[in-house]
């Protein structure tokens, strides 16, 4: 059963500049007092999260919104784990699949094939899992025997497409999605639509950031609201 | 199926780490083949691949035993092997510790885009430094038949002497790894005091050239786990002192990292 509830969930980033950074002037810190409060005074802390209570359950699609900087990233990443609340709670049942990077951990210097099983591990397939669709996720690339050589030696867009096919493979029950992806040419474009299209339909909750109005409109059910962190509006997409 | 339940109450977090420390084992699937692509990545393109880590480790124990086996008056014969044996043990110490500074800030990309075990990133840095040194070991074979070095069964001690520290090497690496996150200024302290450690460990010398100053040598953790390794080698007796001493010293290091690792492995992401 996917599910997704936070209740007052924060999350804010400590900003470090050099010297806070360094050892030397920890210890010091530590050791002179009157420094100590005038320091911490001035520490800077950025509420990227601030207070959301929220609760998805099977057949939400929610469309993130809100300008650049207004933490629909970082709620995504909160969502698949990465980050932890500093403050309130979150529970998150259903396997996870998040769409952020989609080169992550690709090795240039490493064949397309060894690429996909080493992408399909870090998205947390066993590699018996990967060695079976392998077949499907080479089709579905189109990249023939360049399969066969190291990755630095393709295009950008042939990268992509690798990339693409194999985050793609498995349906998960919760998607999160930064943005539309779109890749490769025009007929590959279209291909991977049909794909994205069919993985948000079969997944049973969806969590779409972005600033498209007419994807919000044509994919989502409801949409969040971020401004500074926090939930300003959260209300039903008219269809 | 995968449940996430975060929450910032303490009963939480013990928990969060004993899975991250059990389920990041377990991921070694993950955490093998990143290893070996570290290794891989380094020498690709070239003709003998990783076996540059063993030439390059031969040219050292080559050229430092050539010059200190006369600076010494060391008879090569025994000096050779006990030099070879204490460097490879050495090498691997030290990059282990070394490159327990950079076991999460190296990972940075992975910490922040995909949702594993932190430790995954650690076993990664345990493992690279075993395969490089797999590649090493083979040096001693031509070391140990040219000097006719007999090596007895005990020499399988010396197995057990790698697992501890590359075990240590693991618990290191989630400490300094999670220090030198949040402090970016340990990393060249760190490599500042393992480079004096060389020196001051009985590596390029022998134990007894320290005269009735053993002390330097007995309170110095380097040497015991090297002894470990070394001394079933060179066909020493077992050194019990040495394995009491690095058996708790896995101990108490074993603690401290769990106390630090329940206490900031939520902090990581944020600090990387």
């Amino acid at each position: 059963m996917a599910y997704i509830r936070a209740e007052r969930l924060s999350v804010e980033f400590p900003i470090w500049n050099p010297s806070r950074r360094s050892l030397k002037n920890a210890v010091l810190r530590a050791t002179t007092g009157g420094r100590l409060a005038r320091e911490s005074a001035t520490r800077v802390v950025i509420q990227a999260l601030c207070d959301l209570s929220f609760e998805f359950s099977r057949g939400d699609r929610i469309g993130l919104v809100g300008h650049n900087g207004s933490g629909k990233t970082t709620l995504l990443r909160v969502l698949t784990g990465i980050y932890e609340p500093v403050r309130g709670r979150l529970d998150v049942t259903g396997r996870v699949s998040s769409l952020l990077d989609l080169s992550l951990g690709m090795d240039h210097e490493a064949t397309g094939y060894e690429n996909i099983v080493l992408r399909g591990v870090l998205m947390g397939l066993p590699p018996s899992a990967i060695e079976k669709r392998v077949d499907e996720i080479a089709e579905f690339s189109e990249l023939g025997d360049y399969l066969s050589m190291p990755i630095r030696t393709y295009s950008s867009g042939m990268l992509l497409r690798l990339a693409f096919a194999v985050s793609t493979t498995i349906a998960p029950e919760i998607l999160l999605l930064d943005e539309w992806l779109s890749v490769g040419d025009a007929d590959f474009r279209e291909k991977a639509e049909r794909r994205l299209v069919e993985m948000i339909e079969s997944s049973a909750i969806v969590v779409l950031a972005s600033h498209d109005v007419s994807l919000i409109r044509r994919f989502c059910s409801r949409t969040l609201k971020l401004e500074h962190g926090r939930i300003i509006s959260e209300e039903p997409v008219a269809s | 199926m995968a449940a996430i339940a975060l929450s910032d109450r303490p009963p939480h977090t013990v928990g969060r780490a004993v899975r991250d420390l059990v389920d990041g084992a377990r991921a070694y699937h993950i955490w093998g083949r990143l290893g070996w692509q570290d290794v891989r990545q380094r020498y690709r393109r070239s003709l003998l691949g990783p076996f540059w880590i063993t030439i390059s480790a031969a040219a050292m124990i080559g050229g430092i035993g050539l010059v200190y086996s006369r600076l010494l008056r060391q008879q090569t014969d025994e000096y050779i092997p006990f030099l070879t044996v204490g460097l490879l043990g050495w090498f691997f110490i030290a990059a282990l510790i070394n490159d327990a500074c950079t076991a999460f800030v190296g990972a940075e990309q992975l910490i922040k885009q995909v949702k594993l075990p932190l430790t995954v990133h650690v076993w990664r840095v345990i493992w690279r430094n075993l395969i490089i040194l797999a590649h090493n070991v083979l040096i001693l074979v031509p070391v140990f038949l040219y000097y006719h070095w007999a090596v007895d069964a005990s020499a399988a001690l010396s197995i057990l002497g790698v697992l501890l520290i590359a075990l240590n090497g693991f618990l290191l690496g989630i400490a300094l790894g999670l220090v030198c996150a949040r402090f970016r200024d340990v990393p060249p302290i760190v490599a500042n005091l393992v480079q004096l450690a060389f020196f001051v460990t009985p590596v390029m010398f022998q134990t007894r050239a320290l005269g009735n100053q053993t002390w330097i040598a007995q309170v110095n953790p380097f040497f015991h786990f090297l002894e470990l390794v070394r001394a079933p080698l060179l066909g020493s007796e077992l050194p019990v002192g040495s394995w009491i001493y690095a058996l708790a010293a896995t101990l108490v290091c074993g603690l401290i990292t769990i106390g630090l690792f329940i206490r900031y492995r939520s902090r990581i992401a944020y600090w990387v």
